[in-house]
């Protein structure tokens, strides 16, 4: 009997264990690919997982149209290099088809609308499992939420009826136009994220490491990269900076971090010294309010 | 580096959301953003300290609201030590529901008490829910000793009712710390005020609690989750079958028996993660291959035929009940083990344990939610497993009501 697993086995075997339980369980499932860190991961543990089958889901972006182009090449060179299909829909053609109200306002963000361009894409294809890389440590309400997390028609969550979820038993049972979002990597925290990039040698965009970029420091101090999204004003202090992303989100309410780390390493040493949360950091919109999460998962979000 | 998996039971009053929001805190596992946002929060709701610990674990608005903790919430922390996976539940009786949803996975649980109080009901309700589910460690921490003075007596008195208390419970490994989270005394650092405790704070006993040893007595035990055929020119005819060692360990050339379906035959070989190992050991994701080509689908079990589990379509179980909805009885469920699912029906309510007394008593045939009962259930298809207590991983069930889909009951198998 060798002694206990190492902790990133540990959560890596889990991760593999829901992803088989997935494939198992349901007839449509997704994985819900953005192009960012989590996501990828979730991609490499669907290889452990399935070869030499191909993935039982294809992956799925839905695209605000404020992506990083970094995010979107990283994107396609995977997937072509896997083999894998990918469905994309775009948050820009939700709203002309459903005359919705652009984001507004001097960092438009797009995060609102795509609830509705996610909730046409799982009618569109009939999907009854979608497979997210949310982890609970990023945030109160997410500490909350199951692995096997059941939504209904609207895609709602709704903390009060969650089922039980013991063991290592999931159900994923559901009536017709329920759908589950499935969170493999529930019980990862960031900087595990990062342990497991390091030690599995993953490939990432490169907004990642640091890079110069030019940026509008904001009033609360956050670095907001300048593109052709953001109106720029002349009161606006605009700087260069040597800066990464924490996180990959939309370019407009993403904001960088001041940064040194070329090298994975150096993003680990820089998180265990950091003193900011990943979301209080990189996140403009869950500063909006203290339920900002909890309300928007309520509403269908992932 | 190992993970810790434990749950806290405890409500409001015994200080469990604060002794979380301590290990927290104290051990630097809090970011500045989130403090600043706590410390606005407490002034908002009137704490009396400077930064109201228990907000860090108080997640949802509604539980802000009314000061309760509704649900299981999982927090994380590490030391240079181990990494922990803590789940924060609930202490009400209404809630024995959500304590077995957290405690199900953990390896150690903390049962606080409040000094003033000593042993009450809920301290036995968590330990007779511990009991249950046989949780490897069991640690009560005598919490709030600033309110008695730190007196060495009234610890030395707790720690002897609960002794007497725990006697029936089979409780595996109990340990007793006296602390206050509130005043941060024996949480993350020793106290001068509790001296004459010679054993370690709480966090240094959660970094060194024994958590190697857990599984040796248990037979080796795989399910199939998933086949995988690739039907590719590459691998025409490979028909491998995914799932997790479950318990103990296979290796390549073990002669192994296929449940139900009762087919002996061979592991062919074994991968993971595209490689072929000779040796898989407990909770490895892999693929084994079979040398015949017998019949085999998800929920099929595969075990060393030297070390058979019972495989029946009659069980006794100690059930939780989690519906809302009380039991109905005759009603079609389905009982799902790990990947396995039967319909299944409960055909007699034995008994309801008490548990305040852990004791047995006449049950009338109902079940409602919260409820813990000793019942004995048919199935469709023949189950294979073992005894809980001998084996976590194949001696435990949920069961779905068929019409709602919603997981009604948590059983472990006598």
């Amino acid at each position: 009997m060798k002694n206990k697993l190492d902790y990133l086995d540990q959560l890596e075997n889990e991760a593999i264990y829901i992803l088989r339980e997935v494939a198992g369980q349901f007839e449509k499932p997704a994985l819900l690919f953005s192009g960012g860190k989590d996501s990828i991961c979730l991609v490499h543990l669907a290889l452990k997982a399935f070869r030499p089958g191909k993935f039982p889901f294809p992956l799925v972006h839905v695209d605000t149209g404020h992506n990083f182009p970094e995010a979107l090449k990283y994107r396609d060179d995977l997937v072509t290099e896997l083999g894998e299909k990918l469905i994309v829909r775009k948050v820009e053609d939700t709203i002309k088809e459903k005359k919705l109200v652009d984001a507004k306002g001097k960092f438009p963000s797009r995060n609102g609308l795509q609830t509705y361009t996610l909730l046409d894409v799982i009618e569109e294809f009939e999907f009854d499992a979608c497979i997210g890389g949310a982890r609970r440590d990023e945030e109160k309400a997410r500490a909350k939420e199951r692995i096997f997390s059941v939504r209904d028609e609207f895609g709602q969550w709704d903390p009060k009826k969650q089922r039980p979820e013991l063991w290592n038993i999931y159900n994923g049972k559901i009536n017709k136009g329920e759908n589950v979002r499935i969170f493999p990597i529930s019980n990862w925290t960031e900087l595990d994220v990062w342990n497991y990039i390091k030690r599995e040698k993953i490939e990432l965009p490169s907004i990642y490491f640091t890079h110069e970029r030019e940026c509008i420091l904001t009033e609360n101090g956050q670095l907001m990269n300048t593109n052709e999204f953001v109106q720029i004003e002349s009161s606006d202090v605009v700087v260069t900076k040597k800066v990464r992303y924490r996180t990959v989100g939309d370019m407009t309410c993403t904001a960088a971090v001041e940064s040194e780390a070329y090298t994975i390493d150096d993003i680990i040493s820089e998180l265990k010294e950091a003193k900011i949360s990943e979301r209080g950091a990189t996140r403009m919109d869950d500063r909006v309010s203290e339920a900002a999460m909890e309300d928007r998962k309520k509403g269908g979000y992932f | 580096m190992e993970l810790l998996r434990f749950f806290t039971a405890g409500n409001v009053d015994d200080g469990k959301s604060t002794l979380i929001g301590r290990l927290l805190y104290d051990s630097n596992s809090i970011s500045t953003d989130i403090i600043e946002t706590l410390t606005k929060q407490s002034k908002t709701t009137g704490g009396n300290t400077d930064i109201d610990l228990a907000l860090l674990t108080d997640g949802l608005r509604a539980e802000r609201e009314q000061g309760i903790t509704i649900d299981v919430a999982y927090k994380y922390f590490s030391t240079a030590k181990r990494k922990f996976i803590i789940a924060d539940t609930p202490g009400h009786i209404q809630y024995t529901r959500n304590m077995f949803t957290g405690a199900s996975n953990a390896d150690l649980a903390i049962i606080l008490v409040d000094a003033r109080n000593g042993i009450t009901d809920q301290t036995k309700r968590h330990s007779i829910i511990s009991s249950i589910l046989n949780i490897p460690h069991v640690l009560v921490c005598v919490n709030k000793m600033d309110l008695v003075n730190y007196s060495e007596a009234t610890f030395n008195q707790i720690v002897a009712d609960y002794k007497e208390f725990a006697k029936p419970l089979n409780l595996k490994d109990i340990s007793f710390i006296p602390a206050s989270a509130l005043a941060g005394d024996n949480v993350v650092t020793k106290s001068e005020k509790l001296n004459w405790h010679k054993g370690p704070a709480l966090l240094e006993f959660l970094e060194t609690v024994n958590i190697t040893d857990q599984n040796e007595n248990e037979a080796s035990r795989f399910q199939v989750q998933y086949v995988i055929r690739p039907q590719t020119e590459d691998h025409h005819d490979y028909r491998g079958y995914a799932g997790k060692v479950l318990s103990g360990s296979y290796k390549k050339g073990d002669k192994v028996l296929v449940l139900p379906s009762n087919i002996e035959t061979v592991i062919e070989k074994i991968e993971k993660d595209q490689r072929e190992i000779e040796l898989a050991e407990i909770s490895e994701p892999i693929i084994i291959h079979l040398k015949d080509d017998v019949d085999i689908s998800r929920g099929s079990t595969i075990v060393p035929i030297n070390s058979l589990p019972k495989t029946e379509k009659e069980l006794n179980a100690t059930l939780c009940w989690m519906d809302n909805a009380a039991f109905i009885p005759g009603q079609k469920l389905l009982l799902q083990q790990n990947s396995y699912r039967t319909k299944a029906v409960v055909k007699e309510v034995v008994s309801k344990i008490d548990i305040h007394t852990f004791d047995q008593l006449e049950s009338d045939g109902s079940m409602k939610l919260n409820d813990i009962c000793k019942v004995f259930i048919k199935t469709a298809e023949p189950l294979s497993f073992d005894s809980y207590k001998r084996n976590r991983n194949s001696g435990a069930f949920i069961l779905i009501n068929e019409n709602t889909n919603n997981t009604v009951a948590a059983g472990t198998i006598d």
